[in-house]
């Protein structure tokens, strides 16, 4: 055969593949919102799920997820971004930097479950925390972490130097213009980070089923008090996220319309996190252009 | 504050600056101890779960003596039959066939992606494909579990009868999960080739197909193995979504379309419940020290590819 001949094969069957990839994309989103669309109404959003009957909702599991994030943000955010400052910033060239960069990459690919296990084992068990979105948090943090670690070090590193050495020119202290230099102008990136890592959190759910729990008590709307045990704002009740509950549903759902239950909430949850990316990008621009001064 | 600041500044010859380089110095190693703490706590967290989870899971072989050749080559698993066994085999092979073979399918398709990408219609296809890719990634892991449950168990069973779940939905649905690291990672190191090697290709007369195939590939091949590596590991150790779609039988499997498990999927199902400190609940902890052991491997097969990429 000539060698042009194999060519345009080649590049066909490339060319075929990669549309193929968009194709499945397309045919999986197609898919969940065709099957679950219908299913989503004001009633199925807010009220609770039904064990045995039709018409249970998924309002307690939604705002566990929403609730379990924002207590995660708070756990990782101030320890991300000092572990990714610290990276950028402080750490010099050697041994001990090369082997923080293992421990961060080993971190980051320790399996979810096996990180739901330590959870279980430490969180759960050792610390008395029990199934509750205290330990879920915390366990989600260990997830989120070295994520967060090596998007802050990116950001900071994609700072210009010359900002780095006008605030040295000035005679500040390293942290000042880390703090009042470095950060705003790096902030854009780390917002879009967290946001993004936020998507990742909304949808995990393996660590979340030795942490968090798989159930949900019954909450009371109406009781704001965090202490009391059927407060929705408790954090150490038990509590199931919108992601476990699809795992439960479909897996051990004995409703009558556990399918169309699955269906309805993978599309909530795939459509948050689809909001979550989106965000991230529009944030980001946002917050870059208000930083920068320019259009 | 201001006025002493001021006054410094004012009797400046008399007087170093003492308060500002105090302030200076607390300021600096608030920062520095601030950043420290954080980096810390990461090494700290990396070795109790290391630690935990090994002492959990080696306590099956020292505390309730069961040897680590039955564990690791037994092939019944029947932790509540009398006499018990405890043979992992099953679900070992089940976690590799599963993850080889969709690191099998996942590969070449995110090789054409990723050139498709940056040799075919560099700038134009990197608009249309990197989107669709991002999306990939960020769809949820059960979400998968839910479109393999409804989709691809269901044309399973009408092509090939039987139940539909096994190895065969498994590697299916883990494909399309790894797709995106795969792809992402082939990309980079594609894009980050120098552009020389490419035009000289070229300027010799030879194809694109010919420069893919003769040069862009084996230069890059560290890296792009790399990609694969990464996908593996993410398969390896992705719970929930092979649970739904496998079937979760505790045998060995001997055909695609058979029912079987993987570690991650005994775990899952398994570990709650049992009581903690039991034999079987130990058992699942030596599983869960497998996948321990089995991400230090991913990690340094990464780690000696990048160093042949470098030189």
């Amino acid at each position: 055969m000539k060698a042009k001949t194999v060519d345009k094969i080649a590049t066909s069957v490339i060319v075929v593949l990669a549309l193929f990839i968009v194709i499945l994309l397309l045919g999986l989103l197609g898919f969940i919102m065709y099957r679950g669309i219908g299913h989503i109404s004001w009633n199925f959003l807010t009220s609770a799920p039904q064990l045995l009957k039709g018409g249970g909702g998924i309002g307690p599991q939604l705002f566990n997820s929403v609730f379990l994030l924002v207590l995660t943000l708070i756990v990782t955010i101030p320890l991300g971004w000092g572990g990714g400052i610290y990276m950028a910033e402080y750490a010099k060239p050697g041994k001990i930097t090369s082997f923080i960069r293992l421990v961060v990459e080993v971190l980051s690919s320790f399996p979810s479950i096996v990180i739901g296990l330590f959870g279980l084992l430490l969180l759960v068990n050792q610390f008395g925390l029990g199934f509750s979105l205290i330990s879920g948090a915390l366990a989600l943090a260990i997830f989120n972490l070295p994520l967060m670690v090596r998007t802050t070090e990116q950001a900071f590193r994609a700072v210009p130097k010359e900002q780095k050495e006008a605030g040295l020119a000035l005679g500040l202290s390293k942290w000042k213009i880390i703090t009042s230099i470095l950060l705003p102008v790096a902030l854009p990136s780390l917002i879009t980070g967290t946001i993004l890592a936020s998507g990742r959190i909304f949808g995990e759910a393996a660590a979340l089923m030795f942490t968090a729990g798989m159930s949900s008590p019954p909450l009371d709307f109406t009781d704001w008090n965090p202490t009391s045990p059927r407060s929705p704002l408790n954090p150490f009740r038990p509590a199931e996220t919108l992601a476990v509950h699809i795992w439960k549903v479909n897996s051990e759902g004995i409703g009558p319309d556990s399918k169309e239950v699955a269906a309805g909430a993978s599309a909530v949850l795939v459509i948050l996190v689809l909001a979550f990316n989106l965000s991230a990008r529009w944030i980001g621009r946002v917050v870059f252009r208000r930083m920068t001064a320019s259009k | 504050m201001e006025q002493t600041e001021g006054g410094t500044v004012m009797n400046n010859k008399l007087k170093p600056r003492r308060p500002l380089k105090e302030k200076h110095y607390w300021e600096e190693w608030t920062g520095r101890i601030y950043t420290s703490i954080c980096v810390v706590f990461l090494i700290v967290v990396m070795f109790s779960i290391v630690y935990f989870v090994a002492s959990k899971g080696l306590s099956t072989f020292f505390q309730n003596g069961i040897s680590i050749s039955e564990f690791l080559g037994g092939k019944t698993w029947d932790p509540t039959g009398e006499p018990a066994f405890y043979g992992a085999l099953p679900f070992i092979t089940g976690s590799f066939i599963t993850t080889l073979l969709a690191a099998l399918i996942a590969s070449p398709l995110g090789l054409c992606a990723a050139l498709f990408m940056t040799e075919i219609v560099p700038g134009k296809g990197k608009k249309i494909l990197q989107p669709a890719i991002e999306l990939l990634s960020g769809i949820p892991s059960v979400v998968y579990g839910f479109i393999g449950l409804s989709v691809i168990v269901p044309l399973l069973r009408s092509i090939f009868g039987g139940t539909g779940v096994g190895i065969a939905a498994g590697c299916l649905v883990l494909a399309v999960m790894i797709l995106p690291t795969v792809t992402s990672i082939m990309a980079d190191a594609l894009s980050a080739l120098p552009k020389g090697l490419r035009e000289s290709s070229y300027a010799l007369g030879a194809t694109r197909w010919q420069t893919i195939y003769r040069v862009i590939i084996p230069t890059t091949l560290p890296a792009l193995l790399t990609g694969v590596v990464l996908g593996m590991a993410r398969a390896f150790g992705e719970a929930l979504a092979v649970q739904m779609v496998i079937g979760n039988a505790p045998h060995v499997p001997t055909s695609l379309l058979e029912s079987a498990s993987t570690l991650t999927s005994v775990i899952t199902l398994s570990m709650g419940n049992t009581t903690m400190g039991s034999v079987h609940n130990n058992a699942l902890w030596s599983m869960a020290l497998v996948l321990l052991v089995m991400t230090f491997v991913f990690v340094i097969l990464v780690r000696l590819l990048e160093r042949r990429n470098r030189v």
